[in-house]
């Protein structure tokens, strides 16, 4: 019967082309609108490391001055002090623990036939592998040893490995930044990061780091970092001086495997806090901070307000387009009324009536839903070329593809309930007259 | 004009009425909204920089491995950039407007205060700064050629004259001319006052995006920065002559000196294109969405005045048959549509305010200037007339011996 009521429902959509097109085009408009900003949104805001997002925790102190606070809303400095990230890495309380920050240097590659560039990485400690799980390809991360002993020593990201050395195991190898060599220990593999989620603070979008260098080593080089450098009074002059103030440049991370963990690490912060306000330091109430990945996330507002209220009004876009769906499907609907009056007269009982008229629907929708996808590949093409650093958010999926089917053929038949409902009331006798 | 038949001629399709008003009253809702952000985001794109964009580029270089000399290297790159032809002015610059990245500090007028004056983007320019800016001296001078100095992070050197933007310094002299007073731009307890010698009508910071409030709050030192082995220097080219200057200047750059990367070139429309491609990006797919917007409604009343002027052919027949002209009939359709899309309107204008007050209350925009809604008005009543004049000029051709007919 179901094969039937298909039949007919093609038949009959295929008697009034220009009406089913337009029927068709606003479910797919409709859809293409709400899937593209939603694929957009959701991908932004969707957990980057789900197995582990609610263990992993940014550390966040208020060393911020007496007179002023770092932010008006209350929310503490994004960053900490040199000072404060030294002391948690040597305290050591939590499960695993980083402090990191970016760094910029010159490559000088060994093959004269490359020109000297910049590139962009992270100084960080061993334990950010394990926490952040980057995929290698070859060799392994740095071990706390050689955090310890400041140890010249390299992770190159894939891409920096392809430029250096052609994709090879270059494991073992050496690479030469601004004067100095460093020993390779490991090549990452394709890291699909869509949000550079470990280090918010100079945008969520920006490009994947090239190379990864001890902490202590890129300290050595008494360079600024290449992120963002905040203080709220002078540093004072010298290497020396800045490494000491109260101006804050690393985001630290805390790994926290238990709940308990966590309430611990939580009263060792506030000891330490504490500790360092009988020293004089921190000067503002008790404010320190440990959100998880994704309360990170949106602390730092990853998802837009732009995005928001374009996923906003595309939904409002696509009520539009249900309503008038529902319209036309009633007109439609209403003027075979004679046909099914004679259906009826012939025996067709209300439900089948009924469920010839849903299916009828039903193939709307799924026309919309295919069409729509169309629309949506070409929404996002428009998306990435419009905002160039929305690359990695902006692509379907196959949840959002098979999303996108269902939600075209939900929207359908919810808009051809009510029509539904109406023709299979038609009176026979009503409509056989003449 | 008949209203009475056309009202009750309307009751008997409600719920047809009801879908065409809440189409209505949905598009004109959201078209006031999004147009208005719309509107906003124009704005900002369109706000001054207060320098030269057209003829200016800016262009970064790093030295590697021992022995770079980076201030030897920057006097000689300067001399160099200056001596090419089609070069206006050069400068050595820490960042420019609409870079996105800069320096910012708050300054004061006294050493005692607690809470700073105002807070300022740091320009270091050297003297000839203001003239590669192509900035607009309003009050006092230049800096001379002997005021410029180095500065490091290392060691904190206070230069001794400075020039503020017109904006910093109306929040700092309100009412009283700034050229001549003093102020603590660094650590008071550690360095002394500097002197503002002029006063420029405008300069942007370098954020444009994050909401920073006082965007047009920007102090200019005499100062060649100089971190680590990199600088960053800005150049004015004669006009219509700036992209080949960036290629002369590119080239020479790097063959000046070989142990060092010359970074990306970018001209100053680029990076104002960069800067508010966001704003764009929003305009854009608003845009579309509205677009979207009225032509499916559009397309929806069109079908719906069909599927009518088919049902109620017998009836036109009659009328025309009783002597209704073909006006008439236009007219009962057009008065119609009129009725339903008003109707839609004013539930359509209270939906625009609710949504406005919700995008108050959720991302603290500003409320929706009242004229939007007449406009919409306006021009969603012109939508219907157009969308439903098809329909009701076929409806008008309907010959009065339908009537007559039995099917």
């Amino acid at each position: 019967m179901f094969a039937y009521y298909l039949q007919l429902g093609l038949r009959s959509l295929r008697r009034n082309p220009v009406l089913t097109a337009l029927m068709v085009a606003g479910i797919a408009l409709g859809i293409a609108a709400s899937m593209t900003t939603l694929t957009v949104m959701h991908l932004m805001g969707s957990d980057p490391i789900p197995w582990k997002s609610d263990r992993l925790h940014y550390v966040q102190l208020d060393n911020w001055g007496p007179d002023q606070p770092y932010s008006e809303d209350g929310r503490p400095p994004d960053q900490v002090t040199y000072r404060d990230a030294t002391a948690l890495m040597a305290a050591g309380k939590a499960d695993k623990q980083t402090a990191m920050f970016k760094v910029v240097l010159p490559v000088q590659p060994e093959n004269t036939q490359l020109k000297p560039f910049r590139a962009l990485g992270r100084a960080t400690y061993a334990d950010f592998f394990s926490m952040f799980e980057p995929p290698f390809k070859y060799g392994a991360a740095w071990n706390r040893d050689q955090d310890a002993g400041h140890a010249r020593v390299i992770v190159l990201g894939k891409e920096l490995n392809e430029k250096l050395f052609g994709g090879q195991d270059s494991s073992g190898r050496t690479v030469r930044m601004d004067g100095i060599d460093y020993r390779i220990v490991g090549v990452l593999d394709d890291w699909n990061l869509r949000i550079k989620y470990y280090d918010l603070t100079v945008g969520a979008f920006s490009s994947a780091d090239e190379f990864y260098m001890p902490f202590t080593s890129g300290v050595d080089l008494k360079r600024r970092s290449s992120g963002n450098n905040s203080c709220w009074k002078s540093p004072g002059d010298g290497w020396d001086a800045y490494l000491q103030s109260d101006c804050v440049w690393i985001q630290m991370w805390a790994e926290l495997d238990t709940p308990a963990r966590l309430a611990d690490y939580r009263s060792f912060l506030d000891s330490y806090v504490n500790e360092q306000k009988k020293l004089g330091r921190f000067a503002r109430p008790l404010n320190n901070r440990l959100l998880d990945v994704n309360q990170w996330m949106r602390d730092q507002k990853v998802v837009s307000r732009d995005v928001q209220v374009q996923t906003g009004l595309a939904f409002a876009f696509l009520l539009v387009c249900l309503i008038n769906t529902v319209g036309l499907l009633l007109a439609k609907f209403t003027r075979k009324s004679g046909e099914i009056g004679l259906r009826r007269a012939l025996g067709a009982s209300r439900r089948e009536v009924f469920t010839q008229f849903f299916i009828e629907s039903g193939v709307i929708g799924l026309s919309g839903g295919v069409l729509g996808l169309m629309l949506t590949a070409l929404g996002l093409m428009t998306v990435r070329a419009l905002y160039t650093s929305y690359k990695t958010v902006a692509h379907l999926d196959w949840a959002m593809v098979a999303a996108t089917v269902v939600l075209a053929v939900v929207s359908a038949l919810l808009a051809g309930l009510y029509p539904t409902w109406r023709a299979c009331r038609v009176q026979p006798a009503a409509q056989l007259k003449l | 004009m008949e209203i009475r038949p056309i009202l009750s001629a309307l009751l008997r399709s409600k719920v047809s009425m009801i879908l065409i008003g809440l189409q209505v009253a949905l598009t004109l809702a959201i078209v006031c909204n999004a147009l208005f952000i719309i509107g906003q985001r124009f704005e900002r794109m369109q706000r001054p920089s207060g320098m030269n964009e057209t003829d200016t580029f800016a262009v970064s270089s790093v030295g590697f491995g021992e022995g770079f000399d980076v201030r030897a290297v920057q006097a000689a790159d300067l001399a160099l950039l200056r001596r090419l032809p089609g070069v206006v002015a050069a400068t050595s610059i820490n960042s420019t407007p609409l870079s996105g990245s800069g320096w910012s500090s708050g300054v004061q007028l006294t050493a005692e205060q607690k809470t700073q004056s105002a807070n300022a983007a740091f320009y270091m320019v050297d003297d000839h700064g203001l003239d590669a800016l192509g900035a607009k001296l309003i009050a006092g001078r230049n800096f001379l050629p002997t005021e410029v100095g180095i500065r490091t992070l290392d060691e904190t050197v206070a230069p001794a004259s400075i020039i503020i933007s017109q904006a910093l310094a109306k929040s700092l002299f309100p009412g009283e001319s700034a050229v001549g007073k003093q102020i603590y731009i660094d650590d008071p307890q550690t360095t002394p006052k500097a002197t503002i010698v002029g006063v420029v009508e405008r300069l942007q910071t370098p954020w444009v995006n994050d909401g920073y409030a006082d965007i047009e709050n920007s102090l200019i030192q005499p100062q060649m920065l100089v971190i680590g082995t990199a600088s960053q220097y800005l150049i004015r080219a004669e006009p219509g002559r700036r992209d080949e200057v960036m290629k002369a200047v590119e080239t020479q750059l790097a063959a000046a000196n070989p142990s060092r990367i010359v970074g990306k070139l970018r001209d100053m429309e680029a990076q104002r294109r960069d800067a508010y491609a966001n704003d764009r990006a929003m305009a854009i797919i608003l845009g579309a969405v509205i677009i979207a917007l009225l032509a499916i409604t559009a397309l929806g009343i069109v079908g719906m005045a069909s599927f009518w002027v088919a049902q109620r052919t017998r009836q036109i027949g009659t009328r025309r048959a009783l002597g209704a002209t073909r006006g008439d009939i236009l007219r009962y359709f057009q008065t119609e549509n009129f009725i339903i899309t008003t109707l839609g309107l004013i539930l359509g204008s209270i939906l625009a305010y609710a949504l406005s007050l919700w995008m108050m209350q959720a991302y603290q925009s500003p409320r929706l200037p009242w004229h939007y809604v007449p406009i919409g008005f306006l021009c969603l009543w012109a939508l219907g007339q157009i969308a439903v004049l098809g329909p009701a000029l076929r409806a008008s051709r309907v010959p009065p011996a339908v009537a007559t007919r039995t099917l």
